[in-house]
């Protein structure tokens, strides 16, 4: 008997090149159904990841799962069930907004006056109500963005893919970009995958997380274990010569690293400690060193630090 | 019935067609691009006033009894209607540019390409329903016209005598159009998947007509022998043309040379499709 619900995403020792460089590298990995984000620097493999599994690109090793569907054996099962917002802007050339998004829905095999019914529909959700009898070529680079996810949702998918959707846009624009991501995973039921290399962007919107970096699984899980392990973070900030300072944190065991404003944040690994134990060591460091301590607070884990220890491991 | 509508995003409950027919979609939305084009309609418009004159010729060969003198000048034979084929080349030449140079270069240009094959559509389907854009306007200012001829000089002669004395002439006229079509189509698609700019594939087919054209102008100077026509396209469609009507041929190179050289070129136009259509561009 088959798995009524199959995970939305499955790849086994999967390697993917072009001619000799390989951008992934014997990747295993299971996305689970929901809002999963898939993080990781330019050219770490994910727009790559998305394109083998829309069929673009077939894997030199390794076989792909869509919704419990073969990506080589079924392409065309898996694409119907797909919707794909490309990184690069891509439209049809000579359509406007709503004769665009209706002829994607046909070509996705909705009967032609659903697909136009679908096509207002979804035009009005992307806040393109207003703008859908424009010429696509005269939208701006944030409505183009947003026709991108029109076209990508206006057959009803199961599963979406979405290729860096911010791109481009400014800080209002992707704010609200990120509101429909966050509404279709949340309230609407649609499964998702968010490439991208902005941390903030998968936080707000996914609960689970793939990092890639070189073609290459860093890490992967749910956002809120992945940000738990057993540690504390510190945010540190000194006054006096570095190096000797951030050399003695390492070999005392602790990681960090740096962010704006000349801000540290230490990571100290471990189980649970006695109240104060860890600014105690921090400080004894800073004292030994030879640096005025600034300021030490206690702060939150992130994604940025699950991503850059994953990346570090890698 | 909720009177107020729900603008929000909401789950598709209808019927979706199977895989296969998003070919289709493309052809419909092709077509009705172009007759929006009134450039392209006054083309399509002129593409046909040969057909004026062809009728003219057919009604009046059936008065040479009134006019004997006219008898030669009017007679229809096989010959009229491959001449009205051939004559037709000059506007398939000018449809194929209008409605074929964009075909696949606009959507290189709007990366278009990524979004069609993102959808539940074979890179088959989508070449094929490109292709079947321009071979419907090709075969309207071609096959059409030329069917359109064969029925009217039917019915203006009053009886079949002609199809009967020339049992080829059907299977001519639509050989020689549907290769025709079928030539300019490929040759022309396989050129648009090249280039992002329509106007320099349009630059291409035309050097390609001409060019392959005045080699054989030289050539025919430097070795005296029509035998070197095979170099030039027009020269291997019209040698095709002609010895499936059966009528002279034009030059000397042998037949099956001219056939060969232009399924040569269908096939290496499949192959550059095959390679240049595609979900994303591979650079290895």
């Amino acid at each position: 008997m088959t798995d009524p619900s199959p995970p939305a995403v499955v790849l086994d020792r999967v390697t993917v090149a072009y001619g000799t460089n390989r951008a992934l590298k014997n990747v295993s990995a299971v996305f689970p159904r929901g809002a999963v984000g898939l993080l990781g620097p330019n050219g770490a493999g994910k727009s790559t990841m998305l394109k083998s599994l829309l069929g673009f690109i077939p894997p030199r090793e390794g076989t792909l799962e869509v919704l419990g569907l073969d990506v080589a054996a079924r392409p065309l099962e898996v694409r119907a069930r797909l919707g794909y917002m490309p990184e690069n802007d891509g439209h049809i050339p000579g359509m406007n907004a709503v004769t665009f998004v209706a002829y994607c829905g046909q070509l996705a095999g909705l009967p032609a006056t659903d697909a136009m019914q679908r096509a207002h529909e979804v035009l009005y959700y992307v806040g393109l109500g207003e703008a859908r009898y424009r010429n696509v070529e005269t939208y701006s680079t944030g409505m183009k963005q947003r026709i991108k996810l029109a076209q990508a949702l206006v057959h009803d998918p199961d599963l979406l893919f979405l290729d860096e959707p911010t791109n481009g846009m400014d800080p209002k624009g992707r704010d609200e970009m990120l509101e429909l991501v966050r509404d279709l995973a949340q309230n609407k039921g649609v499964n998702l995958i968010l490439s991208s290399h902005l941390l903030p962007d998968v936080e707000y919107t996914c609960e689970h997380v793939v990092v890639l970096d070189k073609g290459t699984i860093a890490t992967f899980g749910p956002i809120e274990a992945l940000k738990g392990p057993a540690g504390r973070v510190f945010e540190v900030r000194v006054k006096g010569d570095l190096e000797p300072f951030v050399a003695k944190l390492r070999e005392a065991g602790l990681e960090c690293r740096e962010t704006d404003e000349d801000i540290w944040r230490v990571f100290v690994p471990g189980g649970v400690t006695a109240p104060g134990d860890d600014q105690r060591l921090i400080a004894a460091i800073a004292l030994a060193s030879g640096v005025q301590l600034r300021h030490l607070r206690a702060s939150l884990p992130t994604l940025e630090d699950v991503f850059t220890r994953a990346i570090g491991e890698a | 019935m909720s009177p107020i509508h729900d603008q929000s995003y909401r789950r598709y409950q209808g019927t979706r067609q199977p895989p296969g027919r998003g070919w289709t979609v493309i052809l419909r939305a092709g077509i009705r691009s172009m007759l929006n084009r009134r450039l392209f309609l006054a083309l399509l418009v002129l593409a046909w006033l040969p057909v004026v004159y062809r009728v003219i010729q057919l009604y009046g060969a059936t008065m040479t009894a009134a006019a004997p003198q006219l008898s030669d000048f009017l007679r229809v034979g096989p010959a009229t209607f491959k001449d009205f084929i051939q004559s037709q080349g000059l506007f398939v030449f000018f449809v194929t540019i209008y409605a074929g140079a964009g075909l696949i270069a606009g959507d290189r240009r709007a990366n278009a390409l990524q979004i069609y094959l993102a959808k539940p559509l074979l890179r088959i389907e989508y070449i094929g329903g490109k292709l079947a854009i321009l071979m419907t306007f090709l075969l309207l200012i071609t096959l059409v016209p030329a069917v359109l001829l064969l029925v009217l000089q039917a019915s203006f002669a009053g009886n079949l005598d002609l199809l009967r004395a020339n049992p080829q002439l059907v299977p001519a006229i639509f050989l020689a159009c549907l290769i025709r079509v079928v030539v300019a189509s490929c040759t022309m698609l396989a050129l648009s998947s090249l280039s992002n700019s329509t106007r320099y594939v349009a630059i291409l087919y035309t050097g390609i007509i001409f060019f392959t054209q005045a080699i054989y102008g030289v050539l025919l100077v430097v070795t005296g022998s029509t035998r070197v026509a095979w170099v030039s396209l027009t020269a291997n469609l019209d040698q095709v043309t002609a010895a499936l009507f059966r009528e002279p041929l034009a030059y000397e190179t042998p037949v099956v040379v001219s056939a060969l050289v232009l399924v040569g070129l269908v096939v290496l136009s499949i192959s550059v499709l095959e390679r240049r259509v595609r979900g994303v561009e591979i650079v290895a």
